[in-house]
């Protein structure tokens, strides 16, 4: 049995310990905003904040998570109102879709750990996550803008 | 007999001379006896100067740079910010840094991806728990390294991570360090084995640790 908090709610498992956490999200607890690209830590798409770090939740086996604090895009904020999420909405960042919820899981961690990031720092921050339709620049704009709002407290 | 102005100078010259070197033998002596606890101290510090054999030491650290040259070594230890990846030893795609601490920064810290273990299937990311590059201020660079600079790097304690001999014996035990022998599919184990690459860093260490010329 393998217990874990996941939103701040608290699941019991019955599970194979190398399962996947992606799978678990999706397939059993129903948690599909987090996407599946291509499963060997190379695109970002599944990007889930374990303990606070944006691990790959494809890669990452329950079993490092039981017992640990998992947070998904639908448990970023109360309700969809993190800065990052605000300022995605103003400046239309997304085309497709598929890459975003890992985006801005990506962008999170960077937001916490710098209140006033570079052009730099954001390319650091977010080099691992690929978008298929190249919404880089708008990622880019819009982090920027989460940022003054989360100085200005808004 | 009379003795002469001039000998009698002489003679005082000389007991100055022999007062001087009493005087220095038995300082000398006092401060020697004083890092000496017991005279089997005196005795292993000989056997240590005999066991010395700069040749087998320069012959064992030659096997030990082919393996800390091939990728699974040099790719963590490179010249830039950036690691290197694969048996091309190509920069690391995605472009991770080191960081402060070596584990990367952000959204990109080695252990969002590399896990406790090696991720199955070809290319996928290695696993270790440790997981790092050498931090900000130690880098221990390998990349473009003659075996004498590496050699001597390795053996300076101001640029090999504060290791003294015993620490760097211990150090080829380090499960990170056997990580590189752990490779996951897709990727060339070092040259030697494990056990030869430790065999040959022993002799090396225990030879006095001597550099190739
Ligand atoms: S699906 Fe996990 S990194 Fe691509
Ligand atoms: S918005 Fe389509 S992949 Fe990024």
């Amino acid at each position: 049995m393998i217990k874990l908090n996941i939103n701040n709610k608290n699941y019991e498992l019955d599970i194979d310990p190398d399962t996947p956490l992606l799978w678990v999200l999706r397939d059993i607890i129903g948690l599909v905003g987090t996407k599946y690209g291509c499963g060997v830590a190379q695109c970002g798409a599944c990007v889930v904040h374990l303990n606070g770090e944006a691990v790959r939740s494809c890669v990452t086996k329950i079993s490092r998570a039981a017992g640990q604090n998992v947070i998904t895009i639908e448990g970023l904020s109360e309700n969809n109102d993190h800065p990052l999420q605000k300022a995605w909405v103003e400046l239309d960042v997304v085309q497709c879709g598929y890459c975003q919820a890992g985006q801005i899981m990506s962008a999170a961690v960077l937001l916490r750990e710098n209140k006033n990031p570079t052009d730099k720092d954001i390319e650091l921050a977010m080099e691992g996550n690929i978008c298929r339709c190249g919404t880089y620049l708008r990622i880019k704009k819009a982090i920027h803008l989460a940022a003054e709002m989360q100085r200005n407290g808004s | 007999m009379e003795i002469k102005p001039g000998k009698k100078r002489l003679n005082i010259r000389h007991a100055k001379f022999a007062i001087i070197i009493i005087f220095i033998v038995t300082v000398s002596g006092l401060l020697t006896s004083g890092f000496r606890s017991n005279t089997s101290h005196e005795k292993a510090w000989v056997v240590e100067v005999n066991n010395k054999d700069s040749i087998a030491s320069v012959d064992a650290f030659m096997k030990v740079y082919q393996v800390l040259k091939s990728p699974r070594c040099m790719n963590c230890h490179p010249a830039g910010d950036i690691p290197l990846q694969g048996d091309d030893s190509h920069l690391h795609t995605m472009s991770p840094i080191r960081g402060k601490d070596g584990k990367g920064v952000y959204a990109m810290k080695c252990s969002n991806c590399h896990q406790p273990n090696n991720s199955a299937g070809l290319n996928t990311p290695p696993g270790n728990p440790k997981w790092a590059l050498p931090p900000e201020d130690m880098k221990m660079v390998f990349e473009g390294k003659s075996p004498r600079e590496l050699a001597l790097q390795i053996m300076d304690y101001k640029r090999n991570g504060h290791k003294n001999k015993a620490q760097l014996l211990e150090h080829a035990r380090d499960t990170l360090v056997k990580a590189g022998w752990n490779m996951g599919a897709g990727r060339k184990p070092p040259p030697l084995s494990y056990k030869e690459f430790v065999a040959a860093w022993d002799k090396w260490n225990n030879n006095g640790g001597v550099a190739p010329k």
